[in-house]
């Protein structure tokens, strides 16, 4: 049990430095992907823990989610892309004050 | 000085029946015309402006016939059954508070309904010749039936609401026919000046009709007058100030007098009828129609008294100042209201002959009115008595008339201002010897400034313009000045046998008896030698020497003080409309800064604050994920913080 919960630690910790550090698009969404994934492996191991399907039926849900996010957000990528030439994150800011 | 009245009589109507029944008729007849001329104008498309003012004419005088008919009616009756009273339907109901549209015939509106529609229908007879030339006839004529109904609603309700209705009708009326000239900016202006002023007299009636609310329960002269006697003595004497206040704006007394002159800005028609015979009086009316209130209100009376006696003497002296005939005789008004509001606050000795004074005032004065109409119609519209003179044979029949109505108000031996005048002046002197001396000065300034008015108008040299060519007016205009100059002169046979203080009694009560500190005849004797004095310095002063064209500008203080009207108007703006500016000002200033201020200022901190943080929104995507990373941290490390304790 305890590794499993370690090892979705540290994937959780992996992918949010990946989000704060890294400027690349994809990768920050690869990042953002492992922190889904990290969360989706503690709900799986706390489920069969308590003995019950909740953790894992959300698990699914998760998943579900992610892979509408991922459309939505690759299409969005790619637009940025297009129109910038760049897929970096801190080029994409004119969105302030 | 003042013995507590015994307590007035009390109202105690019996129910219309008979000829009674159509007492709604006297006030129906004039509204009727009313409506016609000034909805119906309008409707018939210009149909009425021909004929319509002879509608406007005919139906006050059915109005008075059926006045007179009452009249005969209560005089048939036992003079202890002379009070009668029609319930027309409930003006309105809220909760336990009942109004009843209801009317009251006895003696005292008896008297007032023969004045507003005898003299109202002459006036309106006049009127067909004044106004003949003015394309807005029929509207005027509408406007006069419309004050009619008013005054009438006035004198006959039953209870103090009822009165105000009428209260303010005659204001409207009033206010309507002085600006009736519309496009004069002065008569527009006195329009306005004599609306305001009269709110102000208003705001008294109101307050005096809610605290017989709170009092008695109810605003019936009926109930009331039973009750009277129950009320504390504050009460009545607030209430009878109340009252003073609403007299003093309708009756144009001081302080609130500053209107009356600038109101001749009508056709003097108007100024017949509303400023000089009738509307003006109604505060005297109200004062001596409220005489179970005041009976348990000495305070009350003592100050009718002042306000009474120092009216008397300021119109008396604006009146010996002025040059337009027409304001002259608007300053000889406010005088003697002054004279018939001295009677009523003397209290029951007083009542009879202030409403005695009142006729015969109304009499003399719409007829010297109505005169100084028909000398303006010969001489295009002029006003000016230093451009008349010697108008005696130009208008002979004007003339005469005029002399008559001059001769009652200075009060010529016999004639109808001598007995009333005289009367009030006795029982003045009966009461305060002080008061009765100031009154007896006041005759003889009117004996001053009416001769001078007389003197200047009708003596002297002749003073007009080649251009002016003074005529006498048509029969139309002669004929009621003929029958109101016969009143001017007979009016005191209402005082034979004391027929009026018996027919007032039911009304008013019977005073006690109380000789004079010196005999009546006496008094008569030095009151018509101080009028001599009076007419004598007029004599030496205007008919001896010639009268310029022009006012002399260099002449003394006094002269100049009364040719602005003793300052009244200074007075207001001093005492009211300047601290009143400075008030509205400071709170304008006060609201601009200090309630915009915290509005404002409240919009400027969230706008500033909002300024500031908003420099959190960079735009950097990363900056945002690790302020929401941040806050999750902080969420977790609080719940073990918690969780842990």
């Amino acid at each position: 049990m305890t590794p499993y919960v370690i090892l979705s630690a540290i994937l959780f910790t992996i992918g949010s430095v990946g989000v704060l550090t890294r400027r690349n698009a994809i990768v920050v969404f690869m990042c953002v992907e492992l922190m889904l994934n990290a969360s989706n492996l503690a709900l799986v191991a706390f489920s069969k823990q308590s003995g019950d399907l909740d953790g894992q039926v959300l698990a699914f849900f998760v998943m579900v989610v992610a892979a509408a996010e991922v459309v939505v957000g690759l299409a969005i990528i790619m637009t940025i892309f297009r129109t910038r030439r760049s897929a970096s994150v801190d080029d994409a800011s004119l969105l302030k004050y | 000085m003042f013995a507590l009245a015994e307590g007035a009589p009390l109202v105690d109507p019996g129910s219309a029946d008979g000829v009674f029944s159509l007492l709604w008729l006297v006030i129906a007849l004039p509204l009727l015309g009313a409506v016609i001329l000034l909805v119906g104008g309008p409707l018939a498309k210009g149909r009425l402006d021909r004929n319509g003012h002879l509608i406007g004419a005919a139906l006050p005088v059915l109005s008075f016939l059926l006045s007179l008919v009452l009249l005969f009616q209560l005089l048939g009756r036992d003079s202890n059954d002379r009070q009668v009273s029609q319930h027309l339907y409930t003006w309105f109901q809220a909760g336990g508070l009942k109004v009843g549209a209801d009317l009251l015939y006895d003696p005292l509106s008896a008297l007032f309904l023969l004045l507003i529609t005898g003299v109202g229908s002459l006036i309106h007879i006049y009127s067909i010749g004044y106004m003949e030339h003015d394309p807005r006839r029929r509207r005027f004529f509408g406007y006069l039936n419309l004050f009619v109904a008013a005054m009438l609603i006035l004198v006959l309700a039953g209870n103090y609401l009822g009165v105000f209705l009428g209260w303010e009708g005659v204001g409207l009326a009033s206010y309507l026919l002085i600006g009736f000239w519309q496009h004069k900016h002065s008569a527009a202006a006195a329009a306005k000046k004599a609306f305001i002023l009269n709110r102000v007299g208003d705001i008294g009636l109101s307050l005096g009709i809610g605290l017989f609310f709170t009092t008695f329960g109810t605003t019936d002269f009926t109930t009331i007058s039973a009750n009277a006697g129950k009320a504390s003595e504050g009460t009545m004497t607030a209430l009878g100030l109340l009252l003073l206040l609403a007299a003093c704006g309708k009756s144009a007394q001081v302080p609130l007098q500053s209107w009356l002159l600038d109101a001749m800005e009508g056709p003097t028609p108007v100024s017949a009828l509303i400023h000089a015979a009738t509307m003006v009086t109604a505060g005297v009316y109200l004062v001596v129609r409220s005489n179970f209130v005041f009976d348990y209100a000495p305070h009350a009376r003592t100050v009718v008294m002042i306000v009474a006696t120092v009216t008397l003497l300021w119109g008396a002296i604006i009146g010996c100042a002025k040059d337009d005939i027409k304001k002259a005789l608007a300053g000889s008004t406010m005088s003697q209201i002054g004279y018939m509001m001295l009677g009523a606050g003397l209290g029951i000795a007083g009542y009879p002959f202030a409403i005695f004074h009142l006729l015969t005032h109304g009499f003399f004065k719409a007829n010297m009115f109505l005169g100084a109409g028909s000398v303006m119609h010969g001489m295009d519209d002029d006003v000016d008595m230093r451009h008349y003179g010697a108008l005696n044979k130009a208008m002979p029949v004007t003339f005469l008339t005029f002399a008559m109505g001059y001769l009652a108000i200075i009060g010529f031996p016999l004639f109808s201002g001598f007995w009333s005048k005289d009367k009030i002046i006795e029982a003045a002197l009966t009461q305060n010897w002080f008061v009765g001396v100031l009154a007896m000065i006041g005759a003889g300034i009117t004996g001053f400034y009416m001769s001078r008015l007389m003197f200047m108008t009708f003596f002297t040299k002749r003073r007009w313009a080649d251009g002016v060519h003074p005529h006498e007016s048509p029969k139309v205009m002669t004929i009621p000045l003929m029958v109101l100059a016969a009143l001017s002169v007979l009016g005191g046979l209402l005082l034979a046998g004391d027929w009026i203080v018996n027919f007032l009694e039911p009304v008013v009560g019977t005073a006690p008896e109380k000789s004079p500190p010196i005999p009546a005849l006496m008094i008569s004797l030095i009151v018509v030698l101080i009028v001599a004095v009076g007419v004598a310095a007029a004599w030496y002063l205007v008919e001896r020497q010639d009268v310029p064209r022009e006012a002399p500008q260099d002449v003394s203080f006094a002269t100049k003080a009364a040719r602005a009207e003793l300052y009244g108007n200074e007075i207001n703006d001093g005492l009211v409309i300047r601290p009143g500016g400075r008030l509205v000002a400071g709170l304008t200033l006060f609201d601009r800064h200090g309630v915009d201020g915290v509005v404002e200022g409240t919009a400027l901190g969230v706008g500033g604050t909002g300024s500031i943080l908003r420099l959190a929104q960079t735009g950097f995507v990363r900056s945002y994920a690790l302020s929401v990373l941040a806050g999750a941290v902080l969420v977790v490390v609080a719940l073990l913080a918690v969780n842990l304790r």
